[in-house]
């Protein structure tokens, strides 16, 4: 039988088949953090279980952690972040905490120690573990009940998704990245259009990608509804891992969909006219051009109408107006979108001899420790202090605002995050999703900016 | 886990598509480490808007929803709201994967009814405000005759009608676990991480 890459990851680690029904699936690694899981290892301790493979699981700080020094002054945050401590500690759990130097989001440290590799199946607590798909594996985000599922046998009942191919073709324009072709995917497929599916993306533009980029497009597979998202391996692949902690060969050769494989579903997206993107509603797939005005509720279907009209609304945008017009409050770099190195050189590629905006707050939050410590020893911290950027330490900070790092009611922020839900960076706050390069462009000119006009 | 095997009652209707679960319950009271007590934060933000749609059915046990609720945030505590607030149903056309699967784990049944069927259950509620939903027998009736049926899978259907607990399910699979188990090689190595 011809199988997609999905098919063979599935079934190599079917406990028990279910068939159209719930499966069993056996789970290679579980990613643990402090906001899910406090609820999930009580349920374990009332049921007297221990966790199953704590070989297989590891846990680190990253929602709610402060990112400037000095102690967590939240005295919630800190009681959530002492829990996971304890809890890691009574059930024998990996701790990466605060201060390990391995530290930071979860989806960013699990590739970078080479713990997320091809082939695997990963959970963790958290819609974004779709970024793991990046190396060939089955990434999928799961709730806290499922938590404790897998902790106690390190398996999760799921009925085996639908498999969608998304299809990159064409030749990506000189100065876009691999978050303008997911958004641009996104505002396609819809916010829902990858419901009950796992998504594999392939083509030309998608093989031309960094490990860093597919992780980008990954990511925000989930934006889309997706169940997971995932890219075959492959050199890039290779060339990326070896040498991780982690890192274990192993033989991927089959790592691949079959010729002839049949997916449920296919889309094809041509990449070669993509412009910079940049959403200008409430959801993610509320998106356009930089080039594009903002959109007419009378555009659209009946049934879409009243979202477009109440997103304006809560965005305080105008129909007709050009993107390009929107002025901004605030910039945030980060987020286990892009806050990897290479997101944070290509913002600073932009940002270097310029100065930030007059009125304008902007903060780069490395997605690790360790992506700290590299964008310092490259000189990139530099760059953006001088020119005017706060440079702070790594955690999921203002992607979420769990953490002190917050949007006051009516700001509006350029943010290279994956949601810009109402609130979603706090209460009232008005978020644009776009690139990194995108990012320092608004941060440098106070408004959105095609980043190619800076070059 | 309460279980639920027929719900009876208020309907509250929230007609936008797309409600995430940022919305539901927002990020703020995701700091507790409790599993209860988030009813009185369910919609935080909608919440403070007079004209919002829950404050036109207090006390409803019942939600008919638009397309793709709970999206966004795999966040749990946006089922536990819902539940902790009186909910023990909510019907709309599709449910976000993950909040589908949290829903049923929390005790709160995600119905699924397309669209138009949804049209006249919304017109029979405006009608007169009361509604069941049987677990057991997958029907929706409504007391002025309207009455239709959905699908449930039979998993999530034993686990929200006997209030199960998936672990204990799992578990007594443990020969199947351990058979695969046995064999199994972990694909990384923690071990090397200093």
């Amino acid at each position: 039988m011809k199988k997609t890459l999905f098919r063979k990851i599935w079934d190599a680690h079917l406990v028990a088949d279910g068939g159209d029904g719930k499966s069993l699936l056996w789970i290679d690694l579980h990613l643990v953090h402090e906001v899910t899981s406090p609820q999930a290892f009580a349920s374990l301790r009332a049921a007297g279980r221990r966790v199953r493979r704590t070989d297989l699981t590891v846990a680190t700080m990253d929602h709610n952690v402060p990112t400037t020094d000095g102690p967590v002054e939240d005295p919630l945050a800190k009681r959530q972040l002492d829990a996971l401590r304890e809890n890691c500690d009574e059930f024998g759990v990996r701790l990466f905490a605060t201060g390990s130097g391995r530290e930071g989001i979860v989806h960013v440290i699990g590739p970078e120690l080479g713990l997320s590799q091809p082939g695997m199946t990963i959970v963790c607590g958290d819609s974004h573990t779709s970024t793991h798909g990046a190396v060939g594996a089955l990434a999928i985000g799961i709730g806290t009940s499922e938590v404790g599922h897998v902790l106690a046998t390190q398996t999760l009942p799921q009925s085996r998704p639908r498999t969608m191919q998304v299809d990159f073709v064409g030749t990506l324009p000189f100065g876009l990245t691999a978050k303008d072709m997911v958004l641009a995917a996104i505002g396609e497929l819809g916010v829902a259009g990858g419901q009950g599916h796992v998504i594999e993306y392939t083509g030309g533009p998608i093989r031309a990608l960094s490990m860093e980029g597919r992780m980008t497009v990954c990511n925000m597979s989930i934006e889309a509804g997706a169940r997971a998202g995932l890219i075959a391996p492959d050199d890039t692949t290779l060339a990326d891992l070896a040498g991780r902690p982690a890192f274990v060969e192993t033989d991927w050769s089959d790592l691949h969909t079959d010729d002839g494989a049949e997916y449920d579903t296919v889309r094809t997206i041509d990449v070669s006219s993509l412009a910079p993107q940049v959403t200008w509603g409430t959801n993610p797939g509320m998106v356009a051009s930089i080039d594009a005005v903002v959109p007419d509720p009378a555009e659209y279907e009946a049934d879409a109408r009243a979202a477009v009209e109440r997103a304006l609304r809560y965005m305080d945008l105008t129909p007709g107006t050009p993107l390009r017009d929107i002025r901004i409050d605030k910039v945030f770099i980060g987020s286990c979108t892009n806050a990897r190195i290479e997101d944070l050189r290509a913002a600073a590629r932009v940002v270097d001899g310029r100065r930030v905006a007059d009125g304008v707050h902007a903060m780069v939050v490395p997605g690790s420790a360790q992506v700290k410590r590299q964008a310092e020893e490259e000189g990139l911290r530099d760059v953006f202090e001088r020119a005017g950027f706060e440079w702070r330490r790594a955690g999921c900070s203002m992607c979420l605002g769990m953490n002190p790092d917050v949007l006051q009611p009516g700001e509006r922020c350029a943010s290279t995050s994956n949601r810009n839900f109402e609130g979603r960076q706090g209460a009232g706050g008005r978020t644009h999703l776009l690139s990194p390069a995108m990012a320092a462009a608004a941060a440098v000119t106070g408004r959105f900016a095609d980043v190619r006009e800076l070059a | 886990m309460r279980p639920l095997r027929s719900v009876s009652g208020n309907v509250a209707v929230l007609d936008r598509p797309d409600v995430d679960t940022d919305q539901i319950i927002p990020k703020q009271f995701l700091k507790r480490t409790e599993r209860a007590g988030y009813g009185e934060f369910l919609f935080f933000d909608w919440m403070k808007d007079p004209e919002f749609e829950l404050h036109r059915a207090p006390g409803a046990s019942i939600l008919l929803a638009g397309r793709n609720f709970g999206c966004g945030s795999s966040r749990e505590h946006a089922a536990w709201a819902l539940e902790d607030h009186g909910f023990r149903a909510v019907v709309a056309p599709s449910f976000s994967d993950i909040f589908r699967q949290n829903a049923i784990n929390s005790g709160l049944a995600p119905i699924v009814v397309p669209a138009d069927e949804l049209v006249r259950v919304k017109a029979a509620v405006a009608a007169r405000n009361e509604l069941t939903i049987d677990l057991e027998s997958l029907r929706i009736v409504h007391p002025d005759g309207l009455e239709l049926t959905f699908e449930l899978d039979p998993h999530a259907q034993e686990t929200l009608v006997h209030g199960l607990d998936d672990v204990a399910r799992t578990l007594q699979r443990e020969a199947e676990i351990s058979a695969f188990e046995v064999t199994y090689v972990p694909r990384f190595d923690l071990a090397g991480i200093s």
